[in-house]
């Protein structure tokens, strides 16, 4: 039962990295209908930034900062300068693009800092049931999403960005500036992905060590929704716990694998996600 | 695959003569026999490659021919149905592994056999996994496929005792039959091997992609909606052309693993299932032409990375990750500005040769 009680915790603070990079990538579908398979590398650049800095500096708030900075700047300009041009021509191509970027970040971190791990440390004591890092990640993602409702919701900037994303063309006609808000969204879905980046990180980074958090991470907006804030939220917290139980009682190698079974059997149920509607195509 | 290849050459000989007079009776021929025929002139024009060249060279040739195979599966996935797949590489490694095992339990089968039951199997996981993903379309076959290309691997480590673990399976292959001792050396009939069975393969590709199935296909990913309503039957046709394209994959693993003799799950990473893709569109995403190119990439940007930094005398992580990064720009690069790839800067050369010419 104990170790039951201690998957569960454990399953909870890992699902908010996976939350958070599930945002991440639900923010990038609804503004682009696009899946940013990059957004793995986003993180990573960010979190080596962190790195850098806290190495440098010694504060590791420091190195938390430039890293959300780092992330928030890394998806505007690869949203204008490299997705934009592309993005017009085909679905297809531009998620190869993203693949694209995913390897040419991957190669680049894995020269500037070398393929091998080095140590990260976490924001606060990681030690004991529900520990204080546990908890900041909770409370991290949690406020994140409920910031990001409000600005969505309540914001004059929220409201243009809804609207370019739903009528790109109307919106532009309102006087929406279409691209800026494209480059905005971009921004703060891959700050997400870095604070994403920030909690899964630790205690080792290399260049792989996302892969496997974004398969958990797509999981998880997969299964929400790739439509849907909340959904992405809700499936992150729900793919921490299935994982959890999964490499507790049947061992760690098999989570990336349930994982696929999750997917495929949630959408041949559900075709978008366990919150979505149906939805018509046309010819 | 026992034939000896110098009957496979005999019977090119009067192809080029049927070829030559006119392409009216070219033309003629049934296609399957038309592709038969073009695969064993490829093989004929490889085995001389081979006598020519020398052992090192007909290693990386071989490896060219599997890498190619790879691709060509996938062409027909991605640049026929239109179905993003990112996880060839995981079927890589179930033929791998097929061999591996095949060749510690039942080392008494020939090469030929092992090659016949890495396709079955290779079907049934097709069949498996193509079936279980044939409702997810875009986005959410490339992620369902991306979480298949990242987990597989960890089967490995988890059946540490079947698969060796990290460390992978080590095999010793038959090399060169009796009767061909002295003739050819052991990389050379490995490559030869490799070969054969690629020729018949993408001449099998060839055909598919040209017939009813490839029309389909080719319906299918440029209107789902319209080609359903046109009769076309959608889900059993991406079914069929991911089983296809994924058989492709594991029968190019076997040979990797052929050739190679040894298979660990460190070869089958995400970047590798991500490399294909990559070499696939900066190849030509629409002919099998594009293949070629793309598999002559892959083999040879390795080795032009390795030479490259130790010319720049740059650090072991820069050598590795060269490769990486080369196909991560070219991808991004050949998509903005020349969709089609190498093989169609090619052909608008030739078209453009035409247009001055007449």
């Amino acid at each position: 039962m104990t170790h039951f009680i201690n998957l569960t915790l454990n399953g909870l603070a890992s699902g908010a990295a996976y939350a958070a990079l599930a945002l991440s990538l639900v923010i990038i579908y609804q503004a682009t209908r696009l899946v940013n398979f990059a957004q793995p590398a986003l993180a990573l650049v960010a979190v080596y930034a962190a790195y850098t800095i806290t190495g440098l500096t010694g504060s590791y708030w420091i190195g938390f900062a430039a890293a959300l900075v780092v992330g928030l700047a890394a998806g505007a300009l690869v949203e204008r300068v490299i997705i934009r041009p592309i993005a017009k021509t085909s679905q297809l191509n531009a998620i190869i693009v993203t693949l694209g970027l995913l390897l040419v970040i991957q190669g680049g971190v894995g020269m500037i800092w070398g393929n091998e791990q080095h140590g990260f440390r976490y924001a606060f004591g990681y030690v004991g049931r529900f520990s204080p890092a546990d908890t900041f990640a909770l409370a991290a993602v949690g406020v994140v999403a409920l910031l990001l409702f409000l600005v969505y919701r309540f914001t004059p900037l929220g409201l243009r960005m809804r609207a370019a994303a739903f009528h790109p063309e109307a919106a532009r006609l309102s006087g929406v500036k279409v691209g800026l808000m494209l480059t905005a969204g971009w921004g703060i879905a891959s700050l997400i992905g870095a604070l994403a980046g920030m909690l899964a990180g630790p205690p080792f980074i290399s260049p792989n060590v996302f892969d496997v958090v974004f398969v958990f991470g797509i999981t998880a907006a997969v299964v929400g929704g790739l439509d849907n804030p909340f959904g992405a939220v809700i499936g992150g917290l729900l793919i921490g716990l299935g994982m959890s139980y999964v490499s507790g009682y049947l061992g760690p190698e098999l989570a990336t694998l349930s994982a696929l079974v999750i997917v495929v059997l949630v959408l041949s149920v559900r075709p978008d996600g366990i919150l979505s509607r149906p939805t018509g195509r046309k010819v | 695959m026992t034939q000896p290849t110098a009957q496979r050459e005999k019977r090119t000989a009067p192809t080029e003569a049927v070829a030559v007079p006119g392409p009216s009776r070219w033309a003629a021929l049934p296609l399957p026999v038309r592709h038969l025929l073009s695969a064993a002139l490829g093989l004929a024009v490889v085995t001389g490659l081979l006598f020519v060249t020398g052992d090192l060279t007909a290693l990386r040739i071989a490896a060219i021919g599997y890498t190619m195979l790879a691709i060509a599966g996938l062409q027909l996935l991605v640049g026929g149905s239109g179905q993003v797949s990112l996880g060839h590489g995981a079927f890589m490694m179930i033929g791998a592994y097929a061999m591996a095992l095949l060749v510690l339990h039942q080392p008494m089968l020939p090469i030929s056999a092992n090659l016949a039951i890495i396709v079955v199997v290779s079907i049934v996981a097709g069949i498996a996994v193509g079936a279980a993903t044939a409702r997810l379309h875009g986005p959410y076959l490339a992620g369902a496929t991306l979480i298949l290309a990242v987990g597989l691997p960890g089967l490995a480590h988890r059946f540490h005792d079947l698969l060796g673990g990290s460390n992978g399976l080590n095999i010793r292959t038959a090399g060169v039959p009796p009767f061909l001792q002295g003739v050819v050396s052991t990389s050379e009939w490995r490559a030869l091997v490799v070969w054969t069975t690629v020729a018949i393969g993408l001449a099998v590709l060839a055909t598919i992609s040209a017939g009813r199935l490839g029309r389909r296909m080719r319906a299918i990913r440029d209107d789902e909606t319209a080609a359903a309503m046109a009769g076309v039957p959608v889900g059993k046709t991406k079914v069929v052309a991911f089983v296809i394209a994924s058989t492709a994959g594991g029968l190019a693993g076997g040979l990797q693993a052929y050739v190679l003799g040894t298979v660990t799950p460190g070869s089958f990473t995400l970047v590798l299932s991500l490399t294909l893709l990559a070499a696939l569109v900066l190849g030509g995403i629409g002919s099998l032409w594009g293949a070629l190119w793309a598999s002559i990439a892959i083999v040879y940007l390795q080795i032009w990375a390795t030479d490259l930094a130790r010319a720049m005398d740059l650090s072991r992580d820069a050598e590795n990750n060269l490769p990486i990064v080369f196909f991560g720009v070219v991808l991004i690069l050949v998509l903005r500005f020349w969709p089609l790839g190498v093989h169609g800067a090619v052909q608008s050369l030739r078209a453009r040769l035409r247009a001055r010419n007449s």
